[in-house]
């Protein structure tokens, strides 16, 4: 009883039944179960709501409590086409709850927010993932934003598509004269299907899809992906595969820091900085195109291994691009903090409220620049970061700044940690065949942006459920927090900073 | 530090890397495709507006690598603007996704003629790995006449500076 008493909703899932799930299983709960574990999590705080998502039969919400050590993963049934909601007690929810009506019909019973989100009401059908889609309803209707109430309030229409190169979204600004009082973010604009997509493929062949859920994490969703399909298949893959996984994992981090620190300062009108960084990030593309044929390094990691083995000259080629982002960034970092015209618009600017980042279970840079000791190298942890432990940097201050300062630090021991890999690469094969098995798997990498979850559940050797978690489905909704009370002309330098990727929350 | 790298840069050179060659088939195929349509001349110079429908980022990426400062896409007269209405050029990347479409085409309305449509990335040919999709009208074709596709998925900067400079050089050609 004590352990109910401390960890109430915790203890509720582990009493579930334990369906066969590779590496945690899966926890099935009757609803009268759910609901009361839905509850008690507002007495657990550190049970972090990761992901939720759904099949045509079932709820599934996978927890981390980080200070325990723990993966929790929980199911409930859908009844009536109704499931009782987690977002009263965990507001990360709102947006899967809402992306489960959409793409499968089930209701969040109690839910903070039944707004359509994914469906806009432009596709031939309704619940396209349930079992028997519905008909297309009525002409789609304007979207529905949260009302405001107050003086001087006006509001500012931004998008979908917007003035830089970036991806599709809509942001409605309400504010008082130049200061934002609140953002409303709108997203779906990149819905593709691509869940649909997967099903009743092959691992080997869904792993195109995974590599293009967010292009510029398409290593980690990779891994991620395949994480979960070899843990389903209880397949161990050959060490020259993972150390190699990881250098290409390492790259695609360094290759978006570098890109995007370059913007970041770039958007607040130091040109010498974006010439700077964007040519070191050049120098890894190529280095990664040289040794692994691609400049993004998409589809090189699949289920079972890698596509192809290091090109020869590869090594050097990969030590020569880090010795070049080496030598200059040191000198890089001492500019970025000595230009006080720089600082004075990074500093304090966009902050997040403390308790909001632990509830929205905030990753990557953004957790780390408010204080959250996470990742996914180091928890759960996978090969070889388990051997090659990364350093973790972490700061309080939760502003632009404090977000582009954690991905410095990153920068340096990316750096470290890819030189120690490539000096640790076994000979031996790159991959293995995949049995035609059955078997659940849930996957996780640490993509540059943060952790990436994928779920996939497999029946003969074929696809028949899945989900795939980007880390911006925590950072969006924080975002909208940050940037309230900012002046509207800092949003672009806010939402750089954050750099969410649309493509990944739109599925 | 910054005015130290300035000055190493006066005496040793940009980074910048010389523009190479363009296929000549593809500018004789678009020079021919914009005599039969008879295109006022625009000069040697195109303002290019990104519109995505739909991608996975990765050609944004890339799109981002033409203004770095090794392909420098400025030099060649060739610059993004941030709408429709300053845009010569439309370059769509992406499967076109139905919540996009509308979007599309109200861009593409709000861009003067003469205008020139771009198709970049595999998806935006024909869907690419995202064909067949309740969510997607497979390739901007669907909703565009199309002046020029770049396939890659994403295509290199390199394979986009060839695509974006051969029209330049077709349309200075009519």
């Amino acid at each position: 009883m004590s352990g109910l008493a401390q960890n109430p909703a915790s203890t509720i899932i582990r009493a579930g039944a334990a369906m066969d799930c590779q590496p945690w299983p899966r926890m099935l709960l009757r609803q009268e179960a759910w609901t009361v574990m839905a509850a008690a999590l507002a007495r657990e705080p550190g049970l972090a709501l990761i992901a939720l998502w759904a099949d045509p039969t079932d709820i599934h919400a996978l927890f981390v409590d980080e200070a325990a050590g723990a993966v929790l993963f929980a199911s409930v049934p859908v009844q009536g086409g109704r499931y009782p909601a987690l977002s009263p007690t965990r507001p990360g929810a709102a947006w899967y709850e809402r992306m489960i009506a959409d793409l499968w019909g089930h209701t969040a019973q109690g839910g903070t927010d039944g707004r359509a989100w994914l469906d806009h009401g432009r596709w031939p059908q309704v619940f396209p993932l349930a079992t028997r889609p519905g008909p297309a309803g009525p002409a789609p209707e304007p979207p529905e934003f949260l009302p405001t109430d107050g003086q001087d309030l006006h509001q500012i229409p931004v998008g979908p598509i917007h003035a830089g190169i970036i991806e599709p979204g809509h942001f409605r600004f309400t504010a008082q004269g130049e200061t934002i009082a609140r953002l409303e973010i709108r997203l779906g604009y990149t819905h593709k299907g691509t869940l649909s997509l997967m099903r009743g493929k092959s691992p080997r062949v869904a792993a195109r899809f995974a590599a293009r859920l967010s292009g510029d994490s398409t290593v980690a969703h990779s891994l991620a992906f395949s994480h979960a399909t070899e843990a389903a298949l209880g397949v161990e893959i050959p060490m020259r595969a993972v150390m190699l996984r990881a250098v290409m994992a390492e790259l695609e981090r360094m290759a978006n820091h570098l890109g995007d620190i370059g913007a970041i300062c770039n958007d607040a009108s130091f040109a010498f900085a974006f010439a700077r960084f964007g040519f070191l990030r050049e120098e890894i593309l190529r280095a990664s195109s040289f040794a692994f044929g691609h400049r993004l390094m998409m589809d090189c990691v699949i289920p079972g291994g890698i596509a192809a083995d290091l090109a020869p000259g590869g090594a050097e080629t990969i030590a020569q691009a880090l010795a070049s982002v080496e030598a200059e960034l040191p000198a890089l970092i001492r500019i970025y903090g000595n230009y006080a015209s720089l600082v004075d618009r990074m500093a304090t600017t966009g902050v997040i409220a403390p308790n909001l980042t632990a509830q929205f279970a905030a990753g990557g840079y953004v957790g780390r620049a408010a204080g959250r000791q996470v990742d996914a190298r180091r928890f759960p942890s996978y090969p070889p970061y388990d051997a090659f432990p990364p350093t973790i940097p972490v700061l309080i201050t939760s502003d632009v700044d404090a977000r582009v300062r954690i991905r410095l630090a990153e920068l340096t021991d990316s750096a470290r940690l890819t030189q120690a890999l490539l000096g640790a690469v076994a000979h031996g094969p790159i991959s293995v065949t995949l049995p035609m098995g059955s078997g659940e798997g849930i996957g996780v990498a640490e993509s540059f942006r943060g952790d990436a979850w994928h779920f996939v559940r497999l029946e003969g050797g074929l696809i028949t459920a899945n989900f795939m978690r980007d880390p911006s489905w925590a950072q969006w909704p924080l975002l909208e927090a940050a940037v309230e009370g900012n002046i509207v002309a800092d949003f672009p330098l806010v939402n750089k900073s954050f750099n969410g990727s649309y493509s990944g929350v739109d599925l | 530090m910054v005015w130290r790298r300035i000055a190493r840069n006066l005496l040793d050179g940009p980074a910048t890397e010389p523009p190479g060659t363009i296929p000549e088939a593809t500018t004789r195929a678009l020079a021919a495709q914009l005599d039969a349509t008879a295109q006022p001349r625009l000069g040697r110079s195109l303002a290019i507006r990104h519109v995505d429908c739909g991608s996975c980022n990765g050609c944004e990426l890339e799109i981002h690598a033409l203004n770095n400062i090794v392909y420098d896409l400025e030099r060649f007269g060739l610059h993004f603007v941030a709408s429709p209405r300053h845009a010569d050029v439309l370059l769509v990347t992406g499967p076109l996704s139905r919540n996009l479409r509308e979007a599309l085409d109200r861009t593409v309305e709000a861009t003067p003629d003469p205008k020139f449509i771009i198709g970049m990335g595999d998806c935006a040919v024909d869907g690419g790995v995202f064909k067949g999709s309740y969510a997607v009208e497979g390739g901007i074709g669907a909703a565009v006449t199309v002046d020029l596709l770049i396939p890659g998925c994403p295509p290199t900067p390199t394979q986009i500076l060839a695509g974006l400079r051969a029209l330049l050089e077709a349309n200075a050609a009519t």
